[in-house]
């Protein structure tokens, strides 16, 4: 229609200036995406099948002496998952701090897509460590400092992704956003360490993961192979939830393209 | 007013004398919000000390230009610098000597008009304050209300007061964003006549305004944005007000 | 006028404006001191604090009271400058942003000392607590600043939303869960010590000093357009 008639050079409206990526992270970046997915699903299955087939069950895993049966398995994947939810708030932080000091919006969609990631996998923290207190220890929740933290962190997330949701696509939004990110970041050290102290009075009950210095090494392997496997299942989710970021600028970009034509 | 003007700071990067510099000079200017743009490629000047009317229909980006020359707003793509300062890099220098009016008059309606005018009087670190806000309100006809709640004031007043404090710091370029809006006769007529006293001294002037009129026989030089595109851009006596309007109309096929 | 002379100036001019303005319209800060006294009421009611354990549950008491009549405070912070308007007036200023968040802190650390300094006494008195010593002064204040560091910037993040009475509570009380901790502990320890406790004062006052630098340099991203 009238799209063809255009020349080229005049369809954009102007944009920000961006640094252009070198050429030859193109090819590098598509095969390696490949490599990437292909990694992931192995080293996931390679977990998996650590976790239920290959680690043991039968050793002393607490300080009481207290021997688990299968419900410990969850370990293999709450620790993993707990290790991406921090890993994405922190990619959250360096994308807002690289947002705000280079004003490359692309920074602000790589900042938007590991919080999403990080919302979830937060989510999956709570619920995970939820089920492996009841199963393996008798209670639904406990006072904790890394699950207290984990709680913490999952209401900042969603303050995280309500602020976006209420400031929408604008500048000052993604800018607003952004300082949300460093600060809340910065404030999870000291939330980790004021739980820690305030639990010294009242130490909870059973800590999670609190036998690690009396686990076997097959265990431990188990732990580092999952470790790895999240770690690049992480990296294959952002690239994905990366793109669809820049797909949706794109299509909002064409959008507000094509109202232009029709004013 | 006394031509009494204000000291420049020492970060001015250019070696002509200052009062050569255009007062306006933007090159490629746009903006863009939300992926809509606003500004489209914008390039125009200013000389010093010249009085220029910026005309154009609703949503035109009348607003937004005025904004990114008050440093209030950073430009999505080319320059502008005001008196040799960059509107980006140099915005803080660049805020002493700006003056910006805007379309809502925006002042603190607890406060008295004169405690107003105080407030910014120490925001830019004005010396003789009391003294000076004092003349500034006999001059824009407030004296009377100095000391009652601008709450208490009409539009016409409280836009006076807008004015006045616009100009109390004494600008080299003073923005205006449709000024005359609520102003009655008597206003209007204190307005074109505070333009001319500052065309005497030197003091640069940009106003926005919508009527069309009006704007050409205070601008020496018109400038007309249609749909985020200057149209015009040259001298108001060679304008009537029908050429004005016709010049509002984006032309489709050009973008 | 030298540059520090002029900092400090614009912020005493800001904090004295915005003090004029509240004194003269809203009365907020006495609907804050109000709720703060209805939540120590409610409270004894909701925890039925007749008990011997008081030491140990009232300070708790009295925080919330505090963090929730900052929460009430702390949401008028930009209503001086209402719509987008008046920050823009502001921002046109040669003013340093940092004066700008500085008096704005300020200014609300005033109020919620304010509502404090009423407080207080209201809750020694109802609770019978012995808690009214030279050193509960610091902490008091050293959790003060911490909520209202926090608050102000998140308060400036908030302020162009639409849902802002929501989001700033949802924004500001995860963050304060250490100041929270800190100086509820540190009450406490001021009316039966521990010995060998954790340093808490030392960790309200970290806990300012951290997030004040922080909010005071990433405030101008905030609050320019």
């Amino acid at each position: 229609m009238q799209l063809a008639s255009r020349s080229p050079a005049k369809t954009a409206p102007p944009m920000a200036p961006r640094r252009r990526l070198p050429a030859w992270l193109g090819p590098v970046a598509h095969y390696g995406e490949y490599v990437l997915g292909a990694a992931t699903v192995i080293t996931l299955m390679l977990g998996i099948w650590m976790a239920f087939a290959y680690a043991p069950t039968d050793y002393a895993y607490s300080p009481t002496n207290v021997t688990l049966d299968q419900v410990q398995r969850i370990e293999y994947f709450h620790v993993p998952i707990a290790w991406v939810a921090y890993l994405a708030f922190f990619f959250v932080c360096v994308a807002s701090i690289l947002y705000l000091w280079r004003k490359d919006e692309r920074w602000d969609w790589l900042a938007r897509a590991s919080a999403e990631i990080g919302a979830v996998f937060t989510t999956l923290v709570l619920i995970t460590g939820s089920l492996w207190g009841k199963g393996a220890l008798g209670w639904w929740w406990e006072w904790d400092a890394r699950l207290t933290t984990s709680l913490i962190l999952w209401f900042v997330y969603v303050g995280y992704l309500l602020l976006r949701s209420y400031t929408g696509r604008s500048e000052s939004g993604a800018r607003a956003a952004a300082v949300l990110g460093i600060v809340a970041f910065v404030g999870v050290p000291i939330n980790y360490m004021s739980i820690t102290w305030w639990n010294t009075l009242h130490p909870p009950r059973e800590v999670l993961g609190g036998g690690a210095n009396q686990s076997p090494a097959s265990v431990v392997i188990t732990v580092m192979v999952c470790l790895l496997a999240f770690t690049l299942l992480f990296g294959y989710l952002l690239i994905q939830t990366y793109r669809l970021q820049r797909m949706q600028h794109e299509a909002l970009r064409l959008r507000a393209l094509v109202e232009l034509d029709e004013r | 007013m006394n031509a009494h003007l204000v000291a420049f700071p020492r970060e001015a990067s250019v070696e002509q004398h200052p009062s050569l510099l255009p007062a306006i000079e933007v090159t490629g200017l746009g903006k863009t919000y939300e992926l809509r743009p606003v500004l489209r490629n914008i390039s125009f000047t200013l000389k010093a000390g010249g009085t220029a009317a910026l005309l154009g229909a609703n949503g035109a980006g009348k607003t937004t230009l005025l904004r990114i020359l008050a440093t209030l707003v950073k430009p999505s793509a080319g320059q502008g610098t005001v008196m040799g300062y960059d509107v980006v890099r140099d915005a803080a220098a660049l805020r002493r000597l700006i003056g910006y009016v805007g379309h809502q008059p925006h002042v603190y309606d607890d406060l008295t008009a004169r405690e107003n005018l105080l407030f910014f009087a120490r925001m830019y670190g004005l010396a003789g304050a009391a003294k000076r806000t004092d003349a500034l309100l006999e001059r824009v006809g407030l004296r009377a209300k100095s000391r009652e709640r601008v709450r208490t004031l009409s539009r016409g007043q409280t836009q006076r007061l807008a004015i006045a404090r616009g100009i109390l710091h004494e600008p080299r370029l003073l923005l205006l964003d449709e000024p005359d809006t609520g102003l009655d006769e008597e206003a209007s007529t204190l307005l074109d006549e505070l333009i001319t006293e500052r065309a005497a001294t030197g003091g640069a002037t940009l106003l926005t305004t919508h009527n069309i009129a009006h704007g050409l026989s205070r601008g020496e030089d018109t400038l007309v944005l249609a749909g985020g595109r200057l149209t015009y851009n040259g001298p108001s006596r060679v304008l009537s007000p029908g050429d004005v309007r016709e010049l509002f109309v984006a032309r489709r096929r050009e973008r | 006028m030298s540059d520090t002379r002029l900092f400090w100036s614009q912020v005493w001019a800001i904090i004295w404006k915005d003090l004029r303005c509240e004194l003269r319209s809203r009365q907020v800060w006495i609907g804050m001191g109000l709720f703060a006294l209805l939540v120590l009421v409610v409270f004894n009611f909701a925890f039925d604090l007749r008990t011997d354990n008081l030491v140990a549950v009232a300070p708790g008491a009295l925080w919330v009271a505090f963090v929730f009549a900052s929460m009430l405070g702390l949401g008028r912070t930009f209503n001086a400058e209402q719509d987008r308007g008046s920050m823009d007036r502001l921002l046109l200023c040669p003013v340093d942003r940092k004066a700008i968040y500085l008096a704005k802190l300020l200014g609300n650390v005033l109020f919620i000392t304010a509502v404090e300094i009423v407080a207080v006494p209201v809750f020694a008195v109802i609770y019978n607590i012995p808690i009214i010593t030279g050193l509960l002064i610091p902490v008091v204040l050293g959790g003060t600043i911490g909520i209202a560091s926090i608050g102000t910037l998140f308060s400036a993040v908030a302020a162009n939303t639409r849902a802002r009475e929501v989001l700033l509570p949802l924004l500001v009380f995860p963050m304060i869960v250490p100041i929270v901790i800190g100086a509820v502990k540190a009450t406490q320890s001021l009316v039966s010590p521990v010995s060998g406790d954790a340093p808490w004062l030392g960790l309200v006052l970290a806990f300012d000093v951290i997030f004040l630098s922080l909010s005071a340099l990433t405030f101008q991203y905030v609050v320019e357009e």
